[in-house]
């Protein structure tokens, strides 16, 4: 009825927004919608809401008639009656479509019936087929079960057969191997037999065999042995046959002696080609050095023997250094090297297995291995050794750095091949010993060179000596300047060439520490080496060695016959000067800065040095003051002596032997002055040459004396004028020398006057011999002044000349001063 | 001593010789020679007295001429002989006499110094050694520890050895021998052996050394260029027979072992000038002491080279010299300043006294 209204006028389908508002409508009514529910039970209690479960008509119709006025109750009953149909025809469409699904699923369900019957039928035919298989099977095995059992047991057979034939043939095949030199196979064929040989040995079949078989395994072993004996097989042959014959359970310990024995030999060759070399080196080197001991240096002032070996040149021996190094290091080294290697491999380094294991091979093997390295590389060390002593020229020392490197480098390996091995410390040490062996010998070397500059400057000095005397002589004393070197030049090459021979020895010494040379980063090379050795045991020692030597000049010289020229104590005393004052400094800061010394151990200290070259210097020109002094003491007393003094005559001329002093002293002079400085000296009066003998006055005052013996009597006023000269002039014969011609010059005119007054004081004079002596000491007084500190001295000396020989004479009647000066003047 | 002031003696003319007094073991005596041409020269006869720091002296009269050398007789201390230099005709000769001292010397030597001043002995002339023929004499040496009764004298290149007979009065030649060379050769010191029962001398002839022997009157040995320049004295050590020492104008003092002449035992170089004399110790041979014209004295201890090389400190040695001596260190290199004659600054001789150092 109702329904169809709403249908009619809404169809479903056709509006979405009342199918929704329907479906959920449908959802509240089943119960469906959960959020339905809160409302639902918000709503429960109303029994108002026409919506809700507790709808109450009677109340809502109450309420609406209580409510409402007519009219709205008119609307409200046509909107009630609007939505009841819709409501009703909603309905309508839920029905009808679940209707159409019941009906179309009936229909499946029908087919399906259908289908179920048909399968059934199948399955009951299929497992009707399994059960005729499954008798088929059960038949079948029943029938082939014997069949099994006799296949097996002839399998088993069969096996059996074929390792009897095996063992039947072993024997032949093995022969067969011995033929074709297959020993591996051999081997590893007869270790299978080995067990089950041994098993059934007790059945004489198997036993004829086993004995068989160890005939043919004698032999092989035989043969083996003389092929590891051989030793010409490559070096995988070697290892294999030691692998086989270890597995022939042939004792290891026997085999690596064998083989290091072999190895011996080898390297034994090796040795004693190098020990030939050797051998033929030392011969000709010897005669080298024959050479160099008999020509001193190379002489650097007269290039006319620098022709002469010299010992900064190497002996030109057959061979040199580094070739030697070479081969050892190509021939034994490598060899020694190849021979660890594959003994390691043999022995060491081989996988254990078996056996073998238990017996600890590697262990007795390695050492047995550092036995024979060890006295191998011994013999070679020492070869190296001698070799290394016999490099004695000093010339190139990067041949000797560059062997030794090479030498030192070549042992790594040995290194890397045997870790614990001493051996390559070894090495070190020979090269340790052989750096400061070095040393020695560049000391040595600069010591000769020393040595020889000085003969050289000796020889120079005695050309110019002779020049000298003969220019003096004629009056001059310094005019062969041009022909032959000067003083100060002589001293400047001296000390140039000294100072360049040093830098050259450390620049050569050096190439130990250059950064490519494997051991410059030893301890030693950067620490003892550089302070140690280099800066004490070769330039410290040197520098004390110039101080020494100039010592033992002073010590020597005067002696017998062995005399030093007295000019070359001046140049080494100035030299030694220099030494102090500059240097030694600057050779010692170039050292340290060449070779980045730093000091662990205590070293000498700069001041030390100079304090012993200033101490040397000091010495030489003292040596050189008396020598002079002496020289000029010599004439004067031959002159005093051998005069008879008592009957002369009348003197006419100043004696030669006084022009002689002064121009002796004059040269002198001028020697000193091109080295040293002038010096301070005393101001002098104006005129100090011309003085008269104060003093000769008062001896005279001598003859005034009565004779008396009282003791109080000598204390006269002469007597105390003289304690108080002591006292208050007093001369030190010798007080030190300074470094300056003035100080120079005054202690040779004090020996010399002094030795003159000594002279004096030794002889009677006549009236003529004072007065001779008179006119002498004038004459001196003339020209000695100018040279001397304190021109007083001189006075004072000749004073005590003239007073003595006044003194020691007969008839004490002076010359007039006038016509002394008149005599002077002349000349 | 040590703490005692220096004691000086003043002479009143220089004077050059001085010794000993041989023959004297008791005290501590020095006989000094002066040299004066123009007055009569003396002979100072000089007592130290160590207990008192003081010293006694008595002089006695040599006219003869001025002294040069002078030595005692190691038999009889009051024999003596001097080399004094003797002018005639514009000549002057060094002569040697043996002398005699007044036996009186010793009582007048502890009166006052008026008495013996006023009225000086004079030494009494035993006998000339007679040198005409052979020019002037350096020294003249008596046996050492001999008898008195020979002596040599060194005059010239010749080597004069003499008896003396009848107390020294009557001297004649025994036996001579001549050093023959080249140039003018002459005798500048010269020192007779105590070793080898007095048989050997040794003589200096400018640069050399010479050995005798006495019996064949022949040269044994030769030191050629001992010293760089002339040699000026010679000693013996007292207790090794064959060591030397001597010293020379080179201002060296060497050591000689002669059995090994090529070179000196050892070589002092501490004086700056000539060196005058040179004197062993006599009991403590360690002990050298050299003169020098340097001005100074130096004693030098020389243990490594003594007859007691290890040790044996010398203990409290009275170290008397001659008129004075300061003795500044008493082990180590004693340096004595030491003035001979205040009037030369110059020290020619120096002497160790004879008497034994207690």
């Amino acid at each position: 009825g109702d329904g169809d209204l709403p249908s009619a006028t809404t169809p479903p389908d056709s509006d979405p927004t009342g199918r929704r508002r329907v479906h959920s409508m449908l959802k509240l009514y089943y119960g469906l919608n959960e959020e339905g529910t809160a409302a639902e039970q918000a709503e429960s209690l109303d029994p108002c809401d026409i919506n809700g479960p507790h709808f109450d008509p009677e109340v809502y119709l109450n309420k609406l008639r209580k409510d409402c006025s007519l009219c709205e109750l008119m609307d409200h009953e046509s909107c009630m009656v609007k939505q009841i149909r819709s409501l009703d025809s909603d309905m309508q469409t839920l029905v009808y479509e679940n209707y159409n699904k019941f009906i179309s699923a009936t229909d499946t369900i029908r087919k399906m019936k259908n289908d179920f019957k048909k399968m059934e039928d199948e399955m009951d035919c299929l497992s009707a087929n399994m059960a005729a298989i499954t008798e088929f099977s059960a038949r079948i095995s029943g029938t082939l079960q014997d069949q099994h059992a006799q296949i097996t047991k002839l399998s088993g057979v069969h096996t059996l057969l074929r390792k009897l034939q095996f063992l039947f043939e072993l024997p032949a095949r093995l022969n067969k191997c011995l033929e074709l030199q297959a020993y591996a196979q051999a081997v590893s064929a007869h270790r299978r037999a080995r067990c089950v040989l041994q098993q059934y040995s007790h059945m004489p079949s198997f036993r004829g065999i086993q004995d068989d078989c160890h005939v043919i395994m004698e032999q092989l072993a035989q043969q083996l042995r003389q092929k590891f004996r051989d030793g010409g097989s490559s070096a995988k042959d070697l290892s294999e046959c030691v692998e086989l014959l270890l597995q022939l359970d042939e004792p290891a310990e026997e085999l690596c002696d064998k083989f290091l024995s072999h190895a011996q030999s080898r390297l034994e060759a090796d040795l004693q080609g190098l020990e030939a070399e050797l051998k033929d080196s030392a011969f000709t080197d010897t005669g080298g050095g024959s050479v160099q001991k008999t020509s001193p240096g190379s002489n650097p002032i007269s290039p006319s023997s620098s022709s002469v070996i010299n010992p900064f040149l190497s002996p030109t021996a057959g061979t040199d250094i580094l070739e030697f190094i070479d081969r050892g290091c190509n021939e034994f080294v490598s060899s020694l090297c190849l021979v660890i290697a594959s003994y390691q491999e043999l022995f060491i380094n081989r996988p254990q297995e078996g056996e073998l294991a238990s017996k600890n091979i590697p262990e007795m093997a390695n050492g047995k291995l550092h036995v024979f390295v060890d006295t191998l590389a011994a013999r070679y060390f020492s070869l190296v050794e001698r070799r290394i002593q016999e490099e004695k020229g000093v010339g190139d020392n990067s041949l000797l750095v560059r062997a030794l490197d090479r030498f030192h480098r070549r042992l790594q390996a040995i290194t890397k091949l045997l870790p614990g091995s001493a051996v390559p410390s070894h090495g070190t040490e020979i090269v340790v010993r052989a750096a400061r062996e070095r040393i020695k010998q560049y000391l040595s070397a600069l010591q000769t060179f020393y040595h020889d500059s000085l003969t050289d400057v000796r020889q120079a000095l005695a050309a110019p000596r002779l020049a000298v005397g003969g220019a003096s002589a004629s009056g001059g004393g310094v005019t062969s300047k041009d022909a032959t070197p000067s003083l100060p030049e002589l001293l400047t090459s001296l000390s140039n060439f000294i100072l360049n021979q040093l830098k050259s020895v450390l620049a050569s010494v050096h190439l130990f520490t250059a950064k490519d040379i494997t051991f410059s980063n030893k301890p030693y090379f950067k620490g003892e080496f550089c302070s140690q050795g280099v800066r004490e045991g070769l330039v410290v020692s040197f520098i004390k060695f110039i101080c020494q030597s100039s010592r033992q000049y002073c010590e020597s010289a005067g002696d017998r016959g062995g005399s030093t020229p007295p000019a070359l104590l001046l140049l080494l005393s100035r030299l030694c000067l220099d030494y102090e004052t500059s240097t030694i400094s600057y050779i010692l800061t170039l050292t340290d800065e060449q070779f980045l010394v730093q000091h662990h151990t205590p070293v000498t200290p700069v001041t030390a040095l100079c304090a012993e070259a200033r101490e040397a210097a000091q010495k030489l020109l003292n040596h050189y003051v008396k020598v002079q002094g002496l020289i000029i003491s010599q004439m004067l007393r031959k002159s005093v002596e051998t005069r008879d003094w008592v009957n002369t005559i009348e003197p006419r001329n100043v004696r030669a032997v006084m022009k002689r002093v002064v121009e002796d002293t004059t040269s002198i002079d001028v020697q000193v002055g091109l080295l040293y400085e002038e010096g301070v000296r005393k101001a002098h009066s104006s005129d100090s040459s011309k003085r008269t003998f104060s003093v000769y006055s008062s001896s005279r005052q001598q003859i005034r004396y009565a004779p008396s013996y009282t003791p109080s009597a000598p204390m006269d006023t002469n007597l105390l004028s003289n304690i108080h000269k002591l006292f208050s002039e007093r001369i030190d014969i010798f007080s030190p020398v300074e470094f300056n011609k003035v100080s120079v010059l005054t202690g040779i005119i004090k020996i010399s006057l002094k030795t003159f007054l000594e002279c004096v004081r030794i002889r009677t004079f006549g009236r003529y011999g004072l007065q001779q002596i008179q006119v002498d000491c004038h004459y001196l007084q003339m020209y000695l002044w100018r040279f001397v500190s304190d021109e007083n001295l001189v006075h004072f000396l000749l004073d005590e000349i003239v007073g003595s020989a006044a003194h020691r004479c007969l008839d004490p009647s002076p010359m007039e001063q006038s016509v002394i000066e008149v005599i002077c003047e002349r000349g | 001593m040590d703490d005692d002031a220096p004691v000086i003696y003043g002479l009143e003319f220089q004077a050059r010789a001085l010794t000993a007094q041989t023959a004297e073991t008791d005290a501590i005596r020095f006989l000094v020679g002066t040299q004066s041409l123009k007055f009569d020269n003396q002979i100072h006869i000089i007592d130290f007295d160590d207990e008192n720091n003081m010293i006694n002296k008595s002089v006695l009269l040599h006219d003869a001429g001025e002294i040069w050398h002078i030595s005692g007789s190691p038999a009889d201390k009051a024999v003596l002989t001097t080399c004094y230099s003797k002018t005639s005709e514009n000549r002057v000769l060094t002569c040697a006499a043996v002398w005699r001292m007044p036996p009186e010397w010793e009582s007048g030597s502890h009166e006052s110094p008026d008495d013996s001043s006023n009225n000086p002995q004079t030494l009494e002339l035993l006998c000339h050694l007679d040198n005409t023929a052979h020019g002037s004499v350096a020294c003249v040496l008596w046996e050492p520890l001999g008898d008195g009764k020979r002596v040599i004298s060194l005059a010239e290149n010749h080597v004069l050895l003499w008896d003396l007979q009848e107390s020294s009065t009557k001297a004649t030649i025994s036996s001579t021998a001549t050093l023959e060379g080249k140039g003018q050769l002459k005798f500048t010191a010269g020192k007779w052996s105590p070793h080898h029962n007095s048989t050997q001398l040794v003589t200096a002839n400018d640069t050399a050394i010479r050995g005798w022997d006495l019996r064949s009157m022949s040269q044994i040995y030769c030191i050629e260029n001992a010293h760089g320049q002339l040699v000026r004295d010679l000693d013996f050590n007292p207790n090794k027979q064959y060591y030397l020492a001597s010293c020379g104008d080179d201002c060296k003092v060497k050591f000689w072992d002669v059995r090994h002449i090529n070179e000196p035992v050892k070589c002092l170089e501490e004086h700056s000038h000539w060196v005058w004399s040179v004197r062993y110790n006599h009991s403590h041979d360690q002990l050298l002491l050299t003169g020098s014209s340097d001005s100074r004295v130096i004693l030098s201890n020389m243990v490594s080279i003594s007859s007691e090389p290890f040790g044996h400190l010398v203990d409290d040695d009275d170290l008397s010299d001659n008129e004075e001596n300061q003795q500044e260190d008493k082990y180590t290199s004693l340096s004595l300043m030491y003035l001979r004659l205040v009037q030369y600054n110059s020290i020619h001789f120096h002497h160790f006294s004879s008497a034994q150092f207690s």
